[in-house]
């Protein structure tokens, strides 16, 4: 057990997808060629004014909302000044002391059950930097970087953090659920890889048992939650270590290197910064109407931890299902479809197990696929009558794929409807008298052989049968005998 | 008064470069400058807000539907370094 | 009289009687230009005025405007058009983009025919912070022709061509207007649109027009003010620019600002601005004093706010996307060095002052006060408006001084717009018109409203501009 607890909050970037970028009218791009989403404004040209995009204030205001935070009535644009070839006008325009959304709170769910609660200082509007490339990759040494606009101006909401996570393993789990929220509410893409998502981690250590904080340090840009979990860990360590020995830490920002495990500094030349934030006298007041933003807070979906206390608690699903099912908003939509028409633990298991299993060769997920959430209820429902058998079923499922066709009409056109017990029975007793060895073996108390009979009868049937009808019919044929 | 320090450091800032007679006539002009300005850190404002705006607008927003830009070679026609495709600046270090 | 003395009012209806043609206003102009021995423009692009005037002389229906010639302060962007703003930063920089108000000038039928001096960036009183030339005054060649948009307040009086545009943060309008004895005018702040235009302080730069009479600077106003999409700060102008027609002040109440008529004003302009007030009680105005008690303060929160706002807003000039560029061997480098040796003293000097003031551990010392003084400022405009509809003072402390004259002195070049800046801190509108002379040179008045009151504030101009009756030719100006 450390002497020391860590202390630790996140600021996450989240790029949303709107159509346009956050003051002009370029489109957004992924992966087109360099400079080709441009204009005057976003590459900053003498004389250009930013004008603010609507829809990204309405997504702010959605991440607002969703994180419990106080929407601000009246919030401002400040300027944020620092050169670097990524900033065309020098500055960013972002917010300060008025963010669109101020405090609020997270509830993250622990495998055990327990609540993580995290809170949220403030949720702002800012614009996105352009993207640099350094010739060799790396910064320092680069005999010239290449600057390209395509991304500069995307529009940015930046979520910070109370210092109120304490393990490496919380810091992702938070993460990974605020990912989730963020998904549902269709903002972003969320996707670290490609940068839509990042998060930094504000580090620092304290003895167990103290109140006051200790000087933190800033882990930069992480790319996934992987390297942000074990990041954060060598941070503590490297601080537990330098405290160990006496030593301080000193506030620097601090960059996990996921091949070496190490931490380095990344201190730049630059002398202290100093931002010299000033209210944009380009831009006016954000004042966002009362009455539209309850017509936003009531239109929220069902948000992810809701929605899996409901599944397990009213639905009777597994923790493991809920988690499941509720990893992105188009598989739950598919789910709650599905479960509105039959029982929901059945449609959970089909969904998550064979349909997703079916379709796994062919890349596509059950919302992409012509099976419909009311072809999977219909299924379960086929089951429940009796109608058709757990192997015939699959083969159902199988073909709804491939044709998108009612599943009562598969059962009917192929046949596989569960065979009457009469019929069963008749099959049943050839195969008893077929054996007579087998029969023997069964009437000795050898139990292990009427897995015998019922293979041997699904094979007759086609798996029309039901094996726990064919399991009773088979004890009643030996005892006949 | 402003002494030299503050007048390299607040040169470093806005990324000027200065010859050390400019900075020697910078600190004497800033600082003689200065002077008139003090006369507002004298007033008595205490209550009276800011004013960022004269004009009392709020919520003015533009609908995201994109707009054509600038082709590549627009963007990259007045840059003293344009690559192929981008804008080029010297290493970092 | 020839076709420059023709007011751009004049031009218009030659051309709509079929006296003249855009063509042949083109050519009067262009010659004047080529001759031009006060130095106001920086290009001149003749070529593409000459297609312009052509196709406006081919349409059926002549626009507005009729393809009367415009000259355009070198601050405002003009696709294609060398946009220098006065500064080496930008030489030889094309816009990719036309400033709003220029397009919209150009929809209704004007020719732009080149761009007019500066001071660089817009900083400055005399043009003399031009990284290219001076321009002299038309008046007196050894004198300045105020600033900051001397190029276009000298190309007016000179009659190079009857308007042009200007860009007002502080007086850059009324003062070199005064100076030259013609009529200049900054709009309420938001009436028209900034887009285009190269940023010095975005809170207080406006727009505007320079003529020689009111009816023109009416006239041109009209066509440029409205909304605009691109700019946020802009604003739905209530109603239209009219046509002034007003020859009486009846019922009109006229306060004299205290503060702006004390020890500051020279004897010369003083006793002008003095016969000017009693012109206004001769047309049956009433002139009452008014007091603006931070008025005398507006100088000390201007050169707080306008640094400011500059130090951010010419930050993105470093060499990268366009302009001349440094040789350096690493981007700090680049930056310091391209800044440093491009940018102009004073442009310098307002930017250390701006971050200075945002500084870390100043800028509530400064900025933040200096956001206050405003609100005092507005604050005393209004309750000054609730006593009378305008308020009138000098446009400028001093008639034209001497080229050169104050250059080693930034803080007593600050002063010449003293009388101005108060209006630009509370985004008022105000008109300069020429007045009278002190010592052979014009001296203007300023004639300040209320927000959107340049319908009143024109009327009230174009009244005494009959009544005083100046003549806006120049000494030994051949047209």
């Amino acid at each position: 057990m450390s002497a020391y607890e860590p202390v630790i909050g996140v600021e996450i970037h989240v790029q949303l997808s709107t159509r346009t970028k956050m003051f002009c009218g370029c489109e957004l791009s992924f992966g087109d060629p360099p400079n080709t989403h441009t204009c005057p404004v976003c590459l900053a040209h003498p004389g250009v004014l930013p004008v603010v995009n609507e829809e990204a204030v309405r997504r702010a205001l959605l991440i607002g909302l969703a994180l419990g935070c106080e929407i601000a009535p009246r919030s401002i644009f400040h300027r944020k000044n620092y050169f670097y070839p990524d900033l065309p006008k020098a500055y960013q325009i972002s917010q300060f002391d008025i963010p669109i959304c101020g405090r609020g709170e997270f509830r993250a769910l622990r495998e055990d059950g327990s609540e993580l609660l995290v809170g949220i200082t403030r949720a702002h509007l800012e614009e996105d930097a352009a993207k640099l490339t350094h010739a060799g990759g790396r910064r320092a040494g680069a005999a010239e970087s290449v600057v390209d606009f395509n991304r500069g101006g995307t529009p940015l909401v930046e979520i910070v953090t109370e210092p109120d996570l304490r393990s490496p393993s919380d810091v992702a789990l938070f993460l990974r659920q605020l990912r989730q929220t963020l998904l549902f509410l269709g903002v972003s893409d969320c996707s670290m890889e490609e940068g839509s998502m990042r998060a930094d981690a504000n580090v620092s250590i304290r003895p167990v048992g103290s109140h006051e904080y200790g000087t933190k340090t800033e882990l930069k840009n992480m790319n996934s939650f992987r390297f942000l979990e074990r990041g954060i860990e060598a941070e503590i360590a490297r601080q537990e270590e330098i405290v160990g020995a006496g030593g301080r830490v000193s506030q620097e920002t601090v960059h996990y290197e996921p091949d070496t495990g190490h931490i380095t500094s990344l201190r730049s030349k630059e002398e202290s910064h100093d931002y010299r934030y000033f209210p944009e006298p380009d831009l006016v007041p954000i004042a966002p109407d009362p009455a539209w933003v309850e017509e936003l807070r009531a239109g929220l979906p069902e948000l992810p931890l809701p929605l899996r206390r409901r599944m397990v608690g009213e639905m009777g699903l597994s923790a493991e299902d809920a988690e499941v099912l509720t990893e992105g908003p188009e598989l739950v939509v598919y789910f709650l479809e599905a479960a509105a028409l039959a029982d929901p633990k059945a449609c959970a298991n089909w969904i998550r197990g064979e349909l997703r299993a079916q379709l796994r060769e062919a890349g596509v997920e059950p919302w992409q696929s012509k099976v419909t959430p009311a072809h999977v209820a219909a299924l379960v429902g086929l089951l429940d009558a009796g109608t058709v058998t757990v192997p015939a079923a699959k083969e159902v499922m199988a073909e709804v794929i491939v044709s998108g066709e009612d599943p009562a009409d598969v059962v009917e056109s192929k046949g596989l409807g569960a065979m009457d017990e009469g019929d069963l029975a008749a099959v049943v007793a050839e195969i008893v008298a077929a054996n007579p060895d087998q029969a023997q073996q069964l009437r000795d108390g050898k139990n292990k052989v009427i897995g015998f009979f019922v293979g041997q009868t699904m094979k007759r049937t086609g798996g029309r049968a039901d094996p726990q009808s064919v399991q009773r019919l088979v004890r009643e044929a030996v005892r006949g005998d | 008064m402003i002494d030299d320090e503050t007048v390299r450091h607040v040169a470093r800032l806005a990324r000027l470069r200065l010859s050390p007679d400019e900075e020697q006539v910078m600190r004497e002009e800033l600082s003689g400058i200065l002077e008139h300005i003090d006369a507002i850190r004298a007033m008595d404002l205490d209550g009276v807000p800011p004013t960022t705006h004269v004009i009392t607008l709020e919520n003015v927003v533009r609908p995201d539907v994109p707009v054509s830009g600038l082709t590549r070679d627009e963007a990259l026609r007045e840059a003293a370094h344009a690559t192929d495709e981008g804008f080029g600046v010297p290493r970092m270090d | 009289m020839g076709l420059r003395d023709l007011t751009a009012a004049g031009q218009i209806a030659a051309v709509l009687a079929g006296e003249t043609s855009s063509e042949e206003l083109l050519d009067a102009h262009l010659a004047a230009i080529a001759a031009d021995d006060v130095d106001a423009f920086l290009a001149v692009d003749a070529e593409g005025a000459r297609a312009r005037a052509r196709e406006i002389d081919a349409m059926p229906e002549r626009p507005p405007l009729a393809g009367v010639p415009i000259g355009i302060k070198d601050a405002l962007s003009v696709r294609d058009v060398v946009t220098t703003a006065g500064s080496r930063m930008l030489e030889g920089f094309r816009p990719l983009y036309t400033a709003t108000c220029v397009a919209r000038l150009e929809a209704a039928g004007a020719v732009v025919v080149g761009k007019t001096n500066m001071d660089e960036f817009a900083m400055g009183s005399s043009t003399e912070n031009s990284a290219f030339k001076n321009t002299l005054n038309p008046w007196d060649h050894g004198r300045v022709p105020g600033g900051s948009s001397g190029g276009s307040a000298a190309a007016v009086a000179e009659r190079q061509v009857p308007w042009t545009l200007g860009s007002d943060t502080g007086g850059s309008i009324r003062q070199p207007a005064a100076l030259c004895g013609i009529v200049g005018m900054k709009p309420t702040y938001g009436a028209v649109s900034r887009s285009g235009l190269i940023a010095f302080a975005s809170s207080l730069d406006q727009v505007g027009p320079f003529a020689r009479t009111v009816e023109d600077a009416a006239l041109l106003l009209r066509h440029m003010v409205g909304r605009d999409p691109m700019d946020s700060t802009s604003l739905d102008w209530p109603g239209e620019i009219a046509a002034p027609t007003a020859t009486d002040l009846s019922g009109m109440r006229v306060g004299v600002v205290d503060e702006l008529m004390g020890d500051g004003i020279e004897p010369g302009v003083r006793a002008a601005v003095d016969a000017a007030l009693g012109t206004i009680e001769e047309l049956g105005g009433t002139v009452v004093p008014v007091s603006l008690p931070s008025a005398l303060s507006g100088l000390a929160t201007y050169y707080v706010l306008a640094p400011a706002e500059c130090s951010a807003n010419l930050a993105r000039f470093d060499g990268v996307r366009y302009g001349p560029v440094a040789p350096a061997a690493n981007l700090l480098d680049q930056y310091e060095t391209t800044r440093g040796d491009l940018f102009g003293p004073e442009v310098k000097r307002r930017m250390m002052l701006g971050t200075f003031a945002l500084a870390s551990g100043y800028y509530d010392q400064y900025y933040g006060r200096a956001q206050r003084v405003r609100t005092l400022m507005v604050r005393e405009f209004a309750q000054a408006f609730e006593k009378v509809d305008l308020l009138a003072s000098p446009t400028s402390p001093t008639v034209a001084f001497p080229l050169g004259d104050r250059t080693a002195d930034p803080y007593a070049m600050y002063m010449a717009d003293v009388c101005t800046i108060p209006v630009s801190l509370a985004g008022l509108p105000a008109i300069s018109i020429p007045c009278g002379l002190a010592d052979g040179l014009p001296v203007g008045l300023q004639l300040a409203g209320p927000a959107f009151s340049e319908n009143a504030l024109l009327g009230a101009a174009h009244a005494l501009e009959g009544a005083l009756a100046f003549d806006t030719r120049p000494p030994g100006l051949v047209t």
